[in-house]
């Protein structure tokens, strides 16, 4: 039997949170180390399976296929395509830069009881997280997601309401409990969702009778497996709706500004870049797999949402006075263009929603990483209590500028290719919606733009004057990211081209062909 | 009555000396049974003859061999078929041995020997006079706030007739499940409710408010007890036979032949209806399920801490057990009748206990709804009626004992002046004081939550889709629903424990004996193990499932 790469990967980071949590409460330092290794070490295995991986192969590769819990029909069974190798890559990529953008953020203030360990606990949940996480990127049993996709609440809902900003602009107490409300809050939504796909799960397997979504798609293909209209309906919206939850697409959305302002800014970049990300994954994954049929049904309405996410997100994003809920508008924005490639059924469109994920990915984390760094020096979230930062901390100002034109899409950078693919991919069979849609990039013009000439330009308050520039650590994690973006957005075909063979695969399954361009007619 | 009928009482009375044989009884197969009612028997002894300061160990060691002897009974039992092919009925009749019975009494035993862990502690509470003392009365007769009782306490008592009163409702409790005639029910149902009554009584602390709670469980049980025995004679009037498989023959119409003195009421479908609604009235009063719920929290909350832990987790496990046989193996001829109502209760017991547990304020209380709650997602698996529906079931409470058991060890470490600290303002912060005893109690809440890589995750899971498969979609969607709602107050006092403020003059966290530690350890373990590897004891449960008539 070959070596179980898939297993390895998810079980290197397990592995490196149960190491992490057991270090001792005096070597906080070590605990750091610890997960940092830990972490380069799966982005080392997911970079072998990006080797191993071969586009033109199969549709799964890597796979391995154990039985687990035979009673409910259920197999340890896992594999990988285009796009979930490109997401696996992307989370054991973004790893390591969280870790190292957080490294004090758990620091304990005060001296709690002799077992209390805060920072060993924060960087064992991120590993626990990484470790969920790639799981169910790699899980091809709709069991296995599921247990996967509810199971990395709890270490993220500890992260949330366990850990904030250092400073905070109303004080510790009413920190704490906007903490608290934002993980419940966090919570209560994905778990809702959650229970309500375990509904359709267990509807999915009194139909089909078992869990493997390879042979259920299979047998869907040939006809062996035939639903109703309406039961592949119901399955679908239990699907979709846990996953839209998830993703976060409007009306949906509420939990992730909350999420995400009160979280430490690496916390709320795993939460973005990462995590969410299973949401939209899963859609292409899974609703578009199991049930073709119900996903052509539901495309106008989902694609409505999404436009809404695009322009509501934005439109918030613009009125917001704190950084970290500006972003998380800019994240709900953009995972409206995400969603609205994946339902516009044209190849372009997946190919660009799924390159999206990764450049968004990329894209947040340089800004949102960046922004974090900023926050921790004034020990404020708000807009209005920055000015001039540019010229106390130009290493700073530039990283975040190019953090905030990546998120505006401009040409040269990453994110322009995807969003760029979504709207001719969207436009060529949904022109309307396509053309709403690119309002959402003037709109992100605006919002960063805006962000980035309150905060950094202009005259230097007071607060900042004595603001130091970027540190070695944090030029570590900035650097590697601007690089990325710049070099994927000059060449994105490295990624393209694992993604683009599973995209056409999934079109296939959908039963879908590209609108044949027209030509109009001479008369 | 007649001259003649009256000759003919006379005759049988006198007559036929001869013709009586002595019972036939399976000694072999009632030995899990019998040994725990010995050890009962032979733990009253130990109180009458044994010096006082010895009777506690020996009491212990008593019980726990008991229960260890009991369980290995079990297991031989199960390891030579009686199980599966060669499960039987018992004792001319009155006890089924088979699948489902086993399996719950091997539960039960095993529950029953990690709440004995928590009867035994006696650490937790601080030493009066230099005496190490248990969570029960000094001595149960003295009248609380008394003279006599503070001569007890300085005496250093301890009242060690838990144990044999432990005992007998495990005997009970096992055969509970077992039986398979409607007077070995009753017997059954009054052997673990009496020594239960006694049990709630007994708290060291907040005396008043634990007899309070005795007396409600008693009366609203004498209550249940006197519904069951009326529809007992409702049901034998209907079918003149108390057993199981004669009266499910009448059901179905394929009886041989009909007592002569019963041919008025014989086969009346009105008196089973009404005599099979009041039985089932009865156990699920024991059960908790709504509308019959109304003691759970005043009795959770009352009694001693270990046992509403033991109660909830065994009482839950033999009356399922007893509710299973009844429904499955008596009354399959009128499912049609009971599967309307039950759906309504199930429905009514996921709701109810969810949305009351919400504005609960105290952890007991809280624990009591969730109870509840559990029941009714129990319920949904035995509405199921099919042999996955049984062992989903069988699967699910031996999933929810030993969590429970684990969270009611866990309050019973929380304490401040006044005993235990359950009220929940209290456990603010014991995240930050003591993380392992906060984060041990979480897995516990998640694991009630059902949240996936617990115990609690696989057994809704198997109810679930159990349910599902038998047809009762809308009854699934119902128990995710009512899930979610349950979800946040689990959450709720998690957020309490980790992420509010620890208050100054907070409750203290006991080191308890190796003994509650073993009932936590025991609680965490089988909660993970059935978390992520569960197919060993779906397997055990799967072919445990099917019902000897």
């Amino acid at each position: 039997m070959s070596f179980p790469l898939l297993t390895a990967t998810a079980a290197l980071p397990a592995v490196g949170a149960i190491a992490t949590a057991a270090v001792p409460a005096a070597k906080r330092t070590a605990a750091k180390w610890l997960a940092l290794l830990f972490s380069l070490a799966t982005f080392g295995l997911a970079v072998a399976i990006l080797v191993r991986f071969d586009p033109g192969g199969d549709r799964y590769q890597l796979t391995e296929s154990h039985s687990w819990i035979a009673d409910f029909g259920v197999r340890y069974d896992l594999g990988v395509d285009g796009i979930a190798v490109a997401l696996i890559a992307l989370t054991a990529l973004l790893i390591p830069f969280i870790i190292l953008a957080g490294w004090h953020d758990a620091d304990p203030l005060e001296t709690g009881s002799r077992r209390w360990r805060p920072t060993q606990g924060y960087f064992a949940l991120i590993l626990a997280v990484e470790a969920m996480v790639i799981l169910s990127f790699e899980a091809t049993d709709v069991f296995l997601f599921y247990i996967f996709f509810e199971a990395m609440l709890i270490p993220l809902y500890f992260l949330i309401g366990g850990f904030g900003d250092r400073a905070h602009e109303h004080g510790e107490e009413t920190a704490r409990t906007q903490r608290s409300y934002a993980a419940v809050k966090f919570l209560l939504y994905n778990l809702a969702g959650g229970l309500i796909m375990l509904a359709a799960v267990i509807g999915l397997y009194v139909v089909a009778g078992n869990f493997s979504l390879t042979e259920i798609a299979a047998a869907r293909a040939d006809g062996s497996l035939t639903m109703a209209t309406s039961t592949e309906r119901w399955l679908f919206l239990g699907f979709f709706l846990a996953f839209a939850v998830k993703a976060p697409l409007w009306p949906l959305h509420t939990w992730l500004p909350n999420a995400m302002g009160e979280s430490t800014a690496p916390v709320a970049v795993m939460i973005t870049a990462v995590v969410d990300k299973v949401g939209t994954f899963a859609m292409l994954r899974f609703c578009l797999q199991l049930f073709p049929e119900a996903s052509k049904w539901a495309t106008p309405v989902v694609l409505v949402l999404a436009v809404i996410s695009v322009i509501y997100g934005a439109l918030l994003a613009v009125g917001q006075r704190d950084i970290k809920r500006l972003i998380a508008y800019a994240s709900i924005s953009h995972f409206g263009f995400i969603i609205m490639g994946i339902f516009a059924m044209t190849s372009q469109g997946q190919s660009g929603a799924t390159l999206y994920m990764v450049n968004h990915g990329i894209s947040t984390a340089a800004l949102l990483l960046v922004a974090g760094f900023l926050i921790s020096r004034r020990g404020s979230r708000l807009i209005a209590d920055y000015g001039g930062v540019q010229k106390v901390a130009p290493v700073l100002a530039g990283t975040f500028l190019i953090g905030s034109l990546a998120t505006l899409s401009l040409p040269g950078l990453a994110p322009f290719v995807s969003e760029f693919l979504v709207l001719v991919g969207t436009f060529t069979r949904y022109p309307v919606i396509g053309i709403v849609a690119t309002l959402g990039i003037v709109l992100a013009a605006l919002y960063t733009l805006v962000l980035y000439q309150r905060t950094m330009t202009g005259p230097v308050r007071p607060e900042v004057s004595a603001m130091p520039d970027l540190r070695v650590r944090e030029v570590a994690v900035a650097a590697p990211l601007v690089v990325l973006l710049v070099f994927l957005g000059v060449y994105p075909k490295p990624v393209a081209d694992i993604v683009n063979p599973a995209v056409r695969q999934t079109m296939s399954d959908v039963h879908k062909q590209d609108p044949r361009p027209e030509v109009e007619a001479a008369k | 009555m007649s001259a003649s009928a009256v000759h003919s009482l006379w005759t049988t009375a006198v007559d036929p000396i001869a013709k009586i044989e002595a019972p036939k009884i399976e000694y072999g197969q009632l030995s899990p049974i019998l040994i725990v009612i010995g050890a009962a028997v032979l733990g009253v002894l130990i109180e009458a003859f044994v010096p006082r300061r010895h009777r506690y160990h020996a009491q212990l060691f008593t019980a726990s061999v008991a229960l260890v002897s009991g369980f290995a009974a079990i297991v031989a039992l199960a390891a030579s078929g009686y199980a599966t092919t060669r499960a039987g009925i018992a004792a001319m009749g009155a006890i089924a041995v088979d699948g489902p019975a086993l399996f719950l009494q091997g539960t039960i035993l095993l529950a029953a020997l990690v709440g004995l862990f928590t009867f035994a502690e006696r650490r937790l509470d601080p030493e009066a006079h230099g005496n190490r003392v248990d969570s029960f009365a000094a001595q149960a007769a003295a009248v609380p706030g008394s003279e006599s009782e503070q001569k007890a306490v300085k005496a250093g008592f301890t009242t060690t007739e838990v144990f044999p009163l432990l005992m007998f409702a495990v005997a009970g409790m096992l055969v509970f499940p077992a039986a398979n005639d409607l007077l070995t029910l009753f017997v059954a149902l009054e052997v673990l409710s009496l020594p239960l009554y006694l049990l709630c009584a007994l708290a060291r602390r907040k005396r008043l408010l634990s007899q309070e709670a005795a007396v409600k469980y008693f009366l609203l049980g004498a209550f249940a007890s006197a519904f069951t025995l009326f529809g007992i004679a409702l049901v034998y009037g209907y079918a003149g036979s108390m057993s199981y498989g004669t009266i499910a023959r009448v059901v179905d119409g394929t009886a041989p032949s009909v007592t002569p003195a019963l041919a008025g009421t014989t086969a009346n479908d009105a008196l089973l209806l009404v005599g099979g609604a009041l039985i089932v009235m009865g156990l699920l009063f024991k059960v908790g399920a709504v509308p019959f719920h109304m003691w759970t929290p005043d009795v959770y909350q009352g009694a001693p801490t270990p046992v509403t832990g033991f109660m909830a987790a065994a009482t839950k496990v033999a009356a399922f057990g007893a509710l299973l046989r009844l429904l499955y193996v008596v009354l399959p001829g009128l499912r049609w009748d009971w599967r309307p109502v039950m759906w309504g209760v199930a429905i009514v017991t996921m709701l109810a206990g969810a949305i009351v547990a919400i504005t609960q304020t105290d952890i007991k209380r809280l624990l009591a709804y969730s109870s509840i709650a559990h029941a009714g997602f129990i319920l949904a698996g035995v509405i199921a009626a099919t042999p996955e529906g049984v062992s989903s079931v069988l699967f699910y409470l031996a999933t929810y004992s030993f969590v429970t058991i684990g969270a009611f060890a866990v309050v019973t470490l929380v304490r401040d002046a006044g005993g235990e600290a359950t009220h929940l303002s209290k456990w603010a912060g014991l995240g930050r004081r003591s993380p392992l005893v906060a984060g041990v109690f979480a897995v516990f809440l998640l694991a009630f939550a059902g949240i996936p890589l617990t115990s609690g995750f696989a057994g809704k899971f198997a109810v679930f889709k159990a349910a599902a498969q038998g047809g009762a979609v809308p009854l699934v969607i119902i128990g995710v629903l009512s899930s979610a709602i349950a979800a946040f107050f689990y959450i709720r006092v998690i957020v309490l424990m980790f992420f509010s403020e620890p208050r100054p003059e907070g409750p203290t966290v006991a080191v308890p004996s190796p003994l509650t530690m073993t009932a936590i350890a025991v609680g965490v373990v089988v909660t993970v193990v059935l978390g992520v590897a569960p197919q060993y004891f779906l397997d055990l449960a799967g072919q445990a499932g099917v019902f000897v008539r």
